[in-house]
């Protein structure tokens, strides 16, 4: 991403959404296609994102399983480097979980806070606002894009696969849940969206690797539903969901499985998608050219 | 609370301490047995780990598949009735499994885990290939999978090289020993 010729201060005019951007390892590493299609779509809407400086993992579940130290320190030092007054944007499910849940761990707890900013040598930004992807949809009124794109999506059967995004700790259950928004966006466009029960079916994550029995037991349980109810593609909003169903999946002749970021680029006209589509195990290629969505 | 001849009483309360979880409040209502997408991978379903630990099994309890199975999806936590954060408890039977040095039912898990903070460690960010290797290396099983690791090769899903963070010092000093 560029950094050079943009400017935090969004000052006085502008009206522009920025965020300070948090990719995430998954995002960064092994999802390209989602990515480099979230960097587009904000593009497309005139929203500007910054790279957080020298992020780092999040410590993800292995921290938090084995490793105490690093699952508290992980996550702060990523709190540490968010600029002030940005909103940090966030597109990893799981990674949201954990800087929120430090975030909030240290706003409450004095002693936490001190710890903080011992290790870290400066003050706690008790102001920092820490958001999903998916809050940008609250943000901006999408409309003005779309009322000229309604349709665009038109005739695409789209299941809606959410994972365990949802899903909220004890101590986050008064944060904004953000059920419905892949519905509720891709409807405008156009697209039919189909009911199958298993949206928020957990993926298996890191399973996927140890117990790959388990995974691909759920995995093809999710496709499955979904192709019965109809969906031609399902929509992912996690790279790691994403990642999941692909390489576990051992249905035959599955359907497409596609990043919410990927299906809104292209319905905003993106054409930059041939970096996209080839990183697919199963081609969406044929099914966007159906729907006329490609040419 | 019934106590167990041979069980350890102070189990539920220092495993309350830890995770900030009162056991009484469980309700043995299964709302979260019934919801795990993952209960067929585990030997004891969620609501009677609990049972276990009010009963102060906590050898039995620490022996579990169960604990190490837990992804941590929060499906459970986010039904449950009285809000247990089960994730949680899963992370403190976790560590205290590795504190008493038990035998872990799950060695395959706790791999992976260990070789997801060796890349983090190293590059302050995961990297997915090394990762698999190493992975694969320890389990000494380099060719079951072949074919998913493989596709994922040929569809580019696993970066060659690693991401890295500038500042390497302030990731040693999270890793260091305080
Ligand atoms: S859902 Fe909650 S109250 Fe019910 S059995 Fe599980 S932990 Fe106990
Ligand atoms: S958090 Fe663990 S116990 Fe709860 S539903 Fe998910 S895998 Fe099952």
């Amino acid at each position: 991403m560029k950094r050079s010729s943009r400017n935090l201060d969004p000052g006085p005019s502008s009206g522009k959404l920025k965020f300070s951007f948090f990719p995430g390892c998954s995002l960064k590493a092994s999802g390209h296609e989602n990515t480099l299609s979230l960097l587009k779509f904000c593009q497309s809407m005139d929203i500007d994102l910054v790279e957080l400086e020298d992020w780092n993992c999040c410590g993800s579940s292995s921290a938090h399983s084995i490793d105490k130290r690093s699952a508290k320190y992980l996550p702060m030092r990523n709190l540490s480097l968010a600029p002030r007054g940005v909103p940090l944007l966030i597109a990893c499910p799981s990674c949201l979980l954990r800087l929120k849940s430090s975030f909030l761990s240290i706003k409450a707890d004095p002693a936490l806070r001190r710890d903080y900013e011992d290790f870290f040598e400066k003050p706690f930004d008790d102001e920092l606002e820490i958001i999903h992807f998916f809050e940008i949809f609250n943000r901006v009124d999408l409309k003005d894009h779309m009322e000229i794109l309604a349709g665009t999506l038109k005739g695409i059967r789209v299941a809606p696969y959410y994972g365990c995004m949802l899903f909220m700790p004890p101590d986050l259950r008064y944060e904004k849940s953000h059920t419905g928004i892949i519905e509720k966006s891709l409807k405008s466009l156009g697209a039919d969206i189909v009911s199958y029960g298993y949206a928020n079916r957990c993926c298996g994550t890191y399973l996927s690797v140890a117990k790959p029995d388990i995974a691909r037991k759920v995995v093809n349980e999710i496709i499955f539903k979904a192709m019965e109810a109809g969906a031609e593609c399902l929509v992912t909003a996690c790279s790691m969901c994403h990642l999941n169903l692909e390489i576990r999946c051992t249905l035959d002749n599955p359907i497409p499985v596609l990043h919410f970021s990927e299906l809104l680029s292209m319905a905003l006209g993106a054409e930059d998608h041939k970096k996209w589509f080839p990183r697919h195990i199963v081609d969406p290629v044929p099914l966007l050219k159906k729907r006329g969505l490609l040419a | 609370m019934i106590l167990l001849d041979d069980g350890c009483p102070d189990f539920a309360g220092e495993m309350g301490e830890k995770t900030g979880i009162d056991f009484n409040r469980c309700l043995q209502c299964k709302t979260c047995a019934n919801g795990c997408p993952f209960i067929d991978g585990m030997d004891q379903a969620p609501n009677r780990i609990i049972r276990m630990i009010q009963f102060g099994m906590a050898e039995e309890v620490l022996k579990t598949s169960t604990i190490w199975v837990c992804v941590g999806c929060n499906t459970c936590s986010s039904a449950c009735p009285m809000a247990i954060d089960i994730p949680a408890l899963m992370d403190g039977l976790r560590h205290a499994a590795l504190d008493r040095g038990v035998e872990i039912p799950e060695p395959d898990i706790l791999n992976f885990h260990q070789e997801v903070l060796n890349t983090v460690k190293k590059y302050g960010r995961t990297h997915k290939l090394e990762i698999m290797m190493r992975y694969k290396l320890k389990k000494m099983d380099l060719f079951s999978d072949m074919g998913v690791g493989l596709k994922m090769l040929k569809k580019r899903k696993l970066d060659l090289t690693p991401s890295r963070v500038k500042d390497m010092k302030a990731i040693e000093k999270i890793f260091q020993e305080p």
